[in-house]
């Protein structure tokens, strides 16, 4: 069965219609990747899959480990094991990453009817996890990405994902803004996550971090519609010949 | 009675031969303020003669300020003039209309209650609902009033101190807040109705933190409340005021003084939760809140430390302050302050540094919510003598959703060079991106709001007593309901 | 001591004589200059009447007939102790001038150009053009114009798409006093494209104490989501007058860090001004500045938002001492459409003696919305809390003094990415306080400010 399963897809963001028709099937243990030009709503795929309220579906439908994910709230679709690392991490003052962290694990635990875990147990779960993003403990205990650097704002999400173990991760452009040391950390990371029971979609503008993290299949999002799929040859493809190519093979095959 | 009281009283019988004797038996005086209301009030609390005096002195003074106009303006609130000969000084304390069980209370306050975590009991008690004997909340009381005694502290309300203590009520009443101080000090001290009195004699820790939940012929909260608490020397005494349950008076304005007195030693920590009426969600109603509090450190190495919660009032006034005489004195300012729908809030504290190696510390937090307008206004002064001052300010400010604001006067005046000042503000946002963030991790959006507002407030819950705390935390959780999203 | 009419003369004058010298110079470039010139000429050197230069009098440079400085002979020996060795490429310009004598240049693939400007113009024009003269704004700042219209020598590199130059490019520029005063105006152009990541460190030495005014403009252009970092240090003699203009042009996820370390000179300017043209790009500049006897060290920073999303972060420490005067100017513009701003702003100083003096003025112009900035500045002199601490563990006075000087001096250092030049600038900021060689290597004063944490 596959975990996650779109079909014609089609969203609005202010009563402008950005998804106009998605099909796309990912299977356990995949990792796929989304490239596209900026506007052709690679991100606004990835906040409709977190289910973020402001976006608004008009059609289609996903299902998501066999069930409705147009159903469920954003907490609910979490726990049921889908992730997304933002592209914008936020900043949420007064509460620290150890705590936030924590009472996201426990409130997936609880959901999932297993018990929750205590801060002892947790403690060194977490510490684990930052050595692997290279991530200095002194940050366990500032608010959440408080005075984070770009880069580390996007390791934190990579930690978070590590810690919360997700069925379906969504990384959304995880690479932009990120040197090469740190985009190697970041890789390091989402790699050692993969197994045949988990699954990734990677969204991305460059084609560099699918030389670090190589996907089964990438696809090519064009004006709220995926043109073109294939496998890691095609990001090489159109790294070279950019994205206007897609665009007139498109219109190419109208013809 | 006494026959201080008796002679006033002929005295003033006299005088109300002419049209005002009959309300001397009503419950309450007639709208209006003037010289014979004044004395009227005096007279139905049986207060000496001093007292009397020092009434009509405030009284005339705030006539004079009066007549000129000289109502402050200068606070960001707004609101519509007060008509002060329209409002009645004084009623007689109401006997509550007795409910015989909790079904007759009204089921939005029950529901309140009930969130508010607050035992059945206490809500029955809240709600006026007949006590019944098995209940022990009059034991508790005579325990408490017991132990006080043993230890020596005067805990009474404040027309028994004028009647029972008046050395120590002339002594230090008006000492740190003069009648001439401002307006609504000056309206306050000529028609106080009641508040508490403390004294904690040398060397006493107060062996448990007073309530005015437990003082003894607690009424219903006066309009023009008036607290004195002195700590003698080595003494150490909390104090908490008021409840996290909504309070409603028909009575719109609100002026209360309170003053501290630390000596040598001594500490005094006062908390307040105040969450009176604030108005319905078009900003009609609600209670206006005009408090003068203000502590003296006198003391060498006394200590005075306010801490507050406040989430209700339609418009809140006041500036808990410290005057740092006493060598190494420490003033402490924490506050959570809430705005939503309409409130307006303009608070803030004082902290006047005087003697040498004196400390003060203000945290403020302020979230605003709806269309509420909160203004943080906090002045530092440190003058000449006061040789090695230091000052940690740190005044942040929330805002929930794009119609509210905040605003922040800061007043610094350093006038010693080895004074030493750290300010730091911030201004944050709830909005839609962290609420989201913390849905896509698995948090609700309520326990979101929750956790976000908390952690806000840590710093400041923490000063608060534990149950206070606990109470307070939901306090805010509830006023913020839907606030958000 | 000149007038302003004589000085007007007298730059009209050089700027003519130096038409000959730049005569092989493309045409756009000579247009350009007679522009910058032209508006030099109009607005004239700036003074405390300006916003922008209230807190800093440059009458020492306005009041002074500089010649312009020509190409002087310096031997390797004389160079050995002014710059930093170990970088395989290093760029040596003497008076603004390229000496390809003194320089070493490793060999770069992957079409990474790294050059002398004047060379690149004389080998390779259309690949300036583009760039040159289209970032730095000759309307505002009248030291700008002046670079401008001296456009002459600097360093010119380009990277191209993707690729990855991994050991820092070193630029010495050796200011050489004359028997009169005399001016030099470098100009640099750093050009990295699209996903590509090069550091570049600038170093400003001086042979000797005399006179001089060295007027320097970097524009450094970052493409999408490319990565650079950039150092700039400032340790000319006692009789230099040092200004410079980082200009920084960022597109789409771009990250940029600039470091700078002020240490000699007697009035140093330097400005920075990032624009944050492509979403989501992020800049961060993190200052040092040293002052003591009566330097004077202006810090001034305009960092635009231009785009929704975008990251930037100002650090600046200051220590002063004797009757040194540091200034902080932090402008922040958000413009319009700069919704999700994220602008921080943190300027913080030690005064070490009663005379020494700061003036810090952040001021943000925000025209969007939905923006996050905060800024904070603290003037003090030490934390009694920490001596008294490192004190009680035995330390003399003196020494716990400087060891906590340098812990706030490793502040700025520890932001530093590159191991290389941290490390150098560490030895740098030692050897401006003595007493603090005692504590080389950063082990101590971390530890001591770590202990000091949990003792709280």
């Amino acid at each position: 069965m596959s975990l996650l399963e779109i079909k014609n897809l089609h969203a609005n963001v202010n009563s402008n219609e950005i998804l106009k028709g998605i099909d796309l099937t990912v299977n356990p243990g995949e990792v796929h990747s989304i490239m596209g030009p900026n506007g052709s709503g690679k991100s606004t795929l990835a906040q409709v899959l977190a289910r973020r309220e402001s976006y608004d579906v008009t059609d289609g439908s996903i299902t998501f480990a066999g069930k409705d994910l147009l159903e469920m709230k954003a907490e609910d679709a979490a726990c049921e094991g889908l992730f997304m690392a933002f592209q914008y991490p936020v900043e949420i003052p007064g509460i620290s990453n150890a705590y936030f962290l924590r009472a996201a694990l426990n409130a997936i635990r609880k959901y999932r009817g297993e018990d929750e875990m205590d801060a002892m147990d947790f403690l060194p779960l977490l510490k684990e996890k930052m050595r692997l993003l290279e991530m200095d403990e002194r940050f366990l205990n500032r608010p959440v990405n408080e005075g984070f650097s770009g880069g580390e704002k996007k390791r934190n999400e990579i930690v978070q994902m590590a810690v919360l173990e997700p069925k379906l991760a969504v990384l959304d452009e995880t690479d932009s803004g990120l040197d090469i040391d740190a985009l190697k950390i970041v890789a390091k990371g989402v790699n050692a996550m993969r197994n045949k029971n988990r699954s990734m979609i990677l969204v991305t503008h460059y084609q560099r971090l699918l030389d670090y993290i190589v996907p089964d299949f990438v696809h090519v999002l064009v004006n709220g519609r995926i043109v073109k799929s294939g496998g890691p040859e095609l990001a090489l493809e159109l790294e070279q010949k950019g994205y206007s190519w897609t665009e007139s093979e498109l219109a190419g095959a109208r013809r | 009675m006494s026959s201080t009281v008796n002679q006033i009283n002929d005295l003033t019988q006299q005088e109300y031969k002419w049209g005002f004797i009959t309300s001397i038996d009503e419950d309450r005086l007639p709208p209006g303020l003037n010289e014979e209301i004044v004395r009227a009030i005096s007279i139905k609390k049986g207060e000496p003669e001093f007292m009397l005096e020092w009434r009509l002195k405030a009284y005339r003074y705030w006539a004079s300020l009066e007549q000129k106009h000289a109502e402050p303006t200068w606070a960001n609130v707004k609101y519509p003039p007060i008509d002060y000969q329209a409002l009645s000084y004084y009623s007689a304390p109401k006997q509550k209309k007795e409910l015989k069980s909790l079904d007759e209370v009204d089921p939005e306050i029950l529901d309140t209650y009930t969130k508010l975590g607050i035992p059945l009991h206490e809500q029955k008690l809240l709600a006026g609902v007949a006590v019944d004997a098995v209940f022990d909340s009059v034991s508790v009381a005579t325990t408490f009033k017991a132990k006080l005694a043993e230890a020596g502290v005067i805990f009474c309300s404040f027309s028994e101190a004028v009647k029972n203590h008046p050395d120590l009520v002339k002594k230090y009443l008006g000492s740190v807040v003069p009648h001439t101080d401002n307006f609504f000090a000056a309206l306050n001290s000529a028609v106080f109705s009641d508040g508490s009195f403390v004294y904690v004699p040398k060397g006493v820790r107060c062996p448990m933190e007073l309530s005015t939940y437990f003082r003894i012929n607690a009424q219903n909260t006066g309009q023009f409340e008036r607290t004195l608490i002195i700590a003698d020397e080595g003494a150490y005494v909390s104090y908490l005021e008021g409840c996290t349950a909504p309070i409603r008076d028909e009575n719109q304005l609100h002026a209360a003084v309170v003053e501290l007195i630390a000596h040598d030693n001594a500490t005094i920590k006062y908390s307040t939760v105040q969450n009176w009426y604030p108005g319905d969600k078009e900003g009609k109603g609600g209670i206006y809140n005009f408090v003068t509090k203000r502590g003296a450190a006198r003391g060498k190495n006394s200590k005075i430390s306010w801490t507050q919660v406040e989430t209700g009032s339609a418009i809140t006034w006041k500036y808990p302050s410290c005057i740092l005489q006493g060598e190494n004195s420490v003033g402490e300012f924490y506050s959570v302050a809430l705005t939503n729908n309409y409130q307006q809030a303009d608070t803030g504290t004082k902290m006047i540094h005087i003697g040498k190696n004196t400390k003060s510390t203000v945290v403020s937090k302020g979230i605003s919510a709806g269309h509420g307008q909160n203004t943080y206004r906090g002045m530092v002064k440190i003058l000449k003598g006061a040789q090695g001052a230091r000052n940690y300010t740190q005044c942040d400010s929330l805002l929930i959703g794009d119609k509210c604001g905040a605003h922040t006067f800061p007043y610094i005046e350093v006038k010693n060079a080895s004074a030493r000042m750290e300010h730091e503000a911030s201004t944050s946002k709830i909005g839609e991106d962290q609420i989201f963030y913390l849905q896509q991790r698995g948090i609700s959006k309520e326990e979101a709001v929750s956790m976000i507002i908390n952690g806000f407030c840590k710093a400041v819950f923490k000063e608060l007593p534990m149950e206070f705390a606990v109470e307070a935390q939901k306090l805010l959780s509830i006023s913020l309901e839907g606030s958000v999203g | 001591m000149i007038t302003a009419t004589q000085s007007s003369e007298k730059y009209s004058e050089i700027f003519d004589q130096f038409g000959s010298r730049t005569a092989a110079q493309p045409h756009w470039l000579q247009t350009l200059r007679k522009e910058a010139f032209a508006r030099f000429a109009e607005t004239g050197f700036p003074t405390t009447r300006d916003e922008d230069w209230r807190f800093t009098n440059i009458s020492a440079v306005s009041n002074t007939a500089f010649e312009l400085a020509g190409i002087e002979r310096v031997s390797k020996e004389q160079l050995m102790p002014l710059g930093i060795s170990g970088f395989a490429t290093q760029l040596v310009f003497i008076n603004g001038l390229f000496s390809e004598k003194l320089s070493t240049l490793a060999t770069y693939g992957k079409g990474v150009k790294v050059a002398s400007l004047a060379a690149q113009l004389a080998s390779d024009p259309a690949s300036v053009e583009p760039h040159l003269g289209k970032y730095l704004n000759l309307q505002r700042d009248a030291f700008c114009a002046l670079n401008t219209a001296f456009v002459e020598d600097g360093i010119y590199i380009s990277v191209p798409q993707g690729v990855v130059v991994e050991e820092p490019i070193y630029a010495l520029y050796v200011t050489v006093p004359g028997a009169t005063p005399q001016m030099n105006h470098p100009r640099n152009l750093i050009v990295a494209e699209k996903n590509s990541q090069v550091t570049v460190v600038e170093d400003y030495v001086s042979l000797g104490d005399g006179v001089t005014f060295s007027n320097a403009a970097t524009e450094l252009i970052a493409g999408d989501n490319a990565s650079v970092q950039h150092y700039m240090i400032v340790r000319e003699g006692e009789g230099s007058n040092n200004f410079s203009t980082l200009r920084i042009q960022q597109g789409r996820s771009a990250n940029v860090a600039t470091h700078s370390l002020l240490l000699g000179g007697s009035l140093i300017r330097n400005n920075v001004h990032p624009v944050l043209a492509g979403e989501g790009s992020e800049c961060l500049i993190n200052g040092l500045f040293m002052a003591n006897g009566r330097q004077h060290m202006d810090n001034y920073m305009l960092v635009e938002h231009a785009s929704p999303h975008c990251d930037s972060r100002q650090f600046y420490n200051g220590i002063l001492n004797g009757n040194s005067h540091g200034v902080f100017h932090g402008r922040i513009i958000v413009h319009k459409d700069a919704q999700k701003t994220d602008a921080k702003q943190t300027n913080r100083n030690l005064l070490l003696s009663d005379d020494a003096q700061i003036d810090t003025k952040p001021q943000l112009e925000i025209y969007a919305d939905d923006v996050k900035c905060t800024h904070g500045a603290t003037i003090g002199q030490f934390d009694d809390s920490a001596l008294f601490y490192l004190r009680s563990r035995g330390l003399p006075e003196s020494s716990a003094r400087h060891l906590l000087l340098l812990a706030f001096a490793n502040e700025c250092l520890d932001r530093m990415h590159s191991t290389q030049v941290r490390d150098h600038l560490e030895k740098l900021v030692v050897g401006a306080l003595p007493e603090a060689a005692k504590f080389i290597g950063k082990r101590s004063a971390e530890g001591a400010e770590r202990n000091l944490e949990e003792v709280g």
